[in-house]
Formats: C-alpha cells, structure tokens, sequence
C-alpha cells in the first residue's frame, strides 16, 4: 500500500486572500514559539494574522477584503 | 400520506396528492425524504420505493424546485466560477440569527432556535453523501475530505451530528433524531427539503455542491457569534464548543468546496456551472427565509 499522495495532490496550498491549508497531522509552531498540533485531514494555517484562534484560520481574512 | 404510511404497503395501485398548502406540503416531503434516511418509527421500510410515494415526491419536489427558481434573480456570469460564488455570498444581507443570538437573543428564543436547526444538524452533512457516487475523481476526492472530517475523521464521538445532540442533551433539549419536527416552521422545513432534493436528484448534483459551497462560506464568522451569545447566556460548554469546531472545521471546508469542489466539478462538466450558482444562491435565500421568519416571530427584524 502507497501512502503517497499524487503528484497532482499538495500537501500545502496556499488560497488566494486567504489561509494556508495543511494535509495531514501536523505540528506547528506560531510566532511565539508555542507548538500547536493538528489532526485534522486538512487544516487552514492563518496568513492573514487576524484570527482569534491562530494558528488556525477563523474565517476573519475575509473581513479584511473590503 | 402520514396516516397510509403506518400501514403495510400493498399492491393496489394508489396515488397520494399535494395538499395545496404550503405547510402541509413541506412536512409531508421531509416526512418522504426521511424514509431515505434513518426512517420513521413504525412506518414499514418497503415505503421508500413504493411507486406512490415516489411520485409523491416526485410533484412536492417539482414545485419546490420551481418556486426556487421563480424566486431566483438573473445570475451574474463572468466564466469564473468562483468569483460568480463569491459575489453571491457577498451580495446576501438578509438579517442574520447568528448576530442575534449574539448580542441580544433570549435564552428562550436560543432554545427554539436550536430546537429549529435540529432538523438538519442531527443529519448534518448526509444530505451531500448521497452526490459522492456521482462524481468524477477529482471532486469526489475532495467531497470525501469534507465528509471525513464531517464525520469526526473515524471518530464517532467528533462526528458533528453527534457533537450537536451532546450539546442539545446538555442543554435540556430532546437529541433524538427529528424530535422537533412538529414546531419547525414551514422556512426550516423548505430548507432541509431543497437540501435532501439537490443530494436525492442526480441531476441537481451541481447545485448541491454550489450549497455546500456556499453553507461552509457562510458558516465560520456565524459559528464563532453563535458561540459568544451562547456562552453570554450561558449555555452549557458542550453546546459552545460544537460552534467552535465549525468555526476551525469550516474555515478549511470553504476552501476546498469552492476551488476543489465547485471549481473541479465545472472543470469536469461544464454544463453544471449553472447549476453551481443556482445552489449557491439557494443556500442564501433559504438561510435569509429562515432568519426573516424566526426573527419576526421574535419581534427582532
Ligand atoms: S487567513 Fe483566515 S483568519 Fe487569517
């Protein structure tokens, strides 16, 4: 069995105006250098700084566009 | 209907027909749908494929689907799809429960509130398994990332309609499936039934997607006020933080059920670009019928 995703399968995406989603567990270290882990399939990593529950994406980035 | 449904099926060719009004109408199709989900207790199982409520069903759903499209204003198509999607959650500003129950909802007006949603929380996502078959890799692939986490990622505890029971048990309310289905109002029950006919129909596959889209775009900023006017009126832990995972859950979902959904699906099969937008705007202006019907009963529009 192959666990590998395919080639047209990222692990990391990064969506137009708004987070980063993640593929697979994961641990991930904010600015403050506090670990956070994550088990969901795909999780959305905050790029636009603004969330309430960062390191994760709440959704807020799209208060920011207008 | 209801009351042939607790008889044995037979034979005899019978037809059941539309009451005409609309309240009776809508129960008597969420009570049809049902039959594909869980059931109804005491309702013989072979009723879901009897040629009479078949086609029962089939004339609620045909005139709930045009009433839909009547009601629907001309579409903005530019070719990219999800710019036309975006511009349709961004062009919705009907009255919003979410921001009532955060700032200013009773506890009573939570409580039926809650009481209301049941109706499709208890079932959250089984209405778009049904669409999974019927796609292509691509977006089946990506339906099945959603529905996984959906599901509680193999979990049965983190299932979502298992987290809203917890959260409605702990907070005095019946969790048994369907238990409200008697005070829901003809908004709601219009809502779960345009639901449970895009995932039913094949042909409606686009616009159950185009929902999907739209209902996880909508719900993270919405989940997080519902969790602050829930814990400002303080309802139990249980029920908050169910509003919490959808603030998290959802701010992945809306990504991959525009592009690797939506965007896929139309790649695959253009003609459903349509449809796609249809959906979208569904979800919005059931979700604006809903609030403008709970919120008037309230006294809160
Ligand atoms: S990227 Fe979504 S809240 Fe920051």
């Amino acid at each position: 069995m192959s666990a590998r995703p395919s080639e047209e399968h990222a692990d990391i995406v990064l969506c137009p105006d708004g987070p980063m989603l993640l593929r697979g567990a994961a641990v991930v270290q904010d600015e403050d250098g506090v670990r956070h882990r994550t088990t969901r399939p795909v999780t959305a990593v905050c790029r636009c700084g603004h969330s309430a529950i960062k390191p994760w994406c709440d959704g807020t980035h799209k208060l920011l566009r207008d | 209907m209801i009351a042939a449904l607790l008889s044995a099926p037979d034979d005899q060719p019978r037809s059941f027909a539309a009451s005409g009004g609309r309240a009776d109408d809508a129960l008597t199709l969420w009570t049809l749908h049902e039959l594909h989900y869980r059931g109804i207790a005491g309702v013989d199982e072979r009723w879901e494929w009897q040629a009479s409520t078949i086609g029962l069903r089939t004339e609620l759903e045909r005139a709930l689907e045009t009433d839909l499209r009547a009601r629907r204003p001309e579409a903005v198509v530019t070719g990219d799809l999800a710019v036309d999607l975006l511009r349709i959650l961004a062009d919705d500003d009907s009255p919003s429960l979410a921001r009532h129950v955060q700032r200013r909802a009773t506890r009573e007006q939570t409580l039926q509130l809650l009481r209301q949603r049941s109706l499709y929380h208890l079932k959250e996502a089984d209405p778009t398994s049904w669409v999974i078959p019927r796609l292509t890799a691509g977006p089946k692939a990506a339906l099945l990332e959603i529905q996984f986490d959906e599901y509680g990622n193999g979990d049965p505890g983190r299932l979502h309609h298992r987290l809203f029971e917890a959260g409605i048990a702990a907070s005095g309310l019946d969790g048994d499936y369907g238990a409200y289905v008697d005070e829901a109002v003809v908004e709601i029950l219009e809502q779960n039934n345009v639901l449970s006919m895009f995932g039913l129909q094949r042909r409606l596959r686009g616009a159950a997607l185009g929902h999907l889209a739209a209902f996880e775009g909508t719900s993270s900023l919405p989940s997080r006020q519902l969790a602050q006017g829930l814990r400002r009126l303080d309802f139990p832990e249980e029920m908050a933080s169910y509003y919490d995972e959808h603030v998290e859950a959802d701010a992945v979902h809306e990504q991959l059920a525009l592009r690797d959904i939506c965007v896929a699906l139309v790649a695959a099969e253009p003609d459903l670009y349509d449809d796609v937008l249809l959906g979208a705007w569904a979800c919005t202006d059931l979700e604006a019928r809903a609030a403008g019907a709970l919120l008037s009963l309230w006294d809160a529009a």
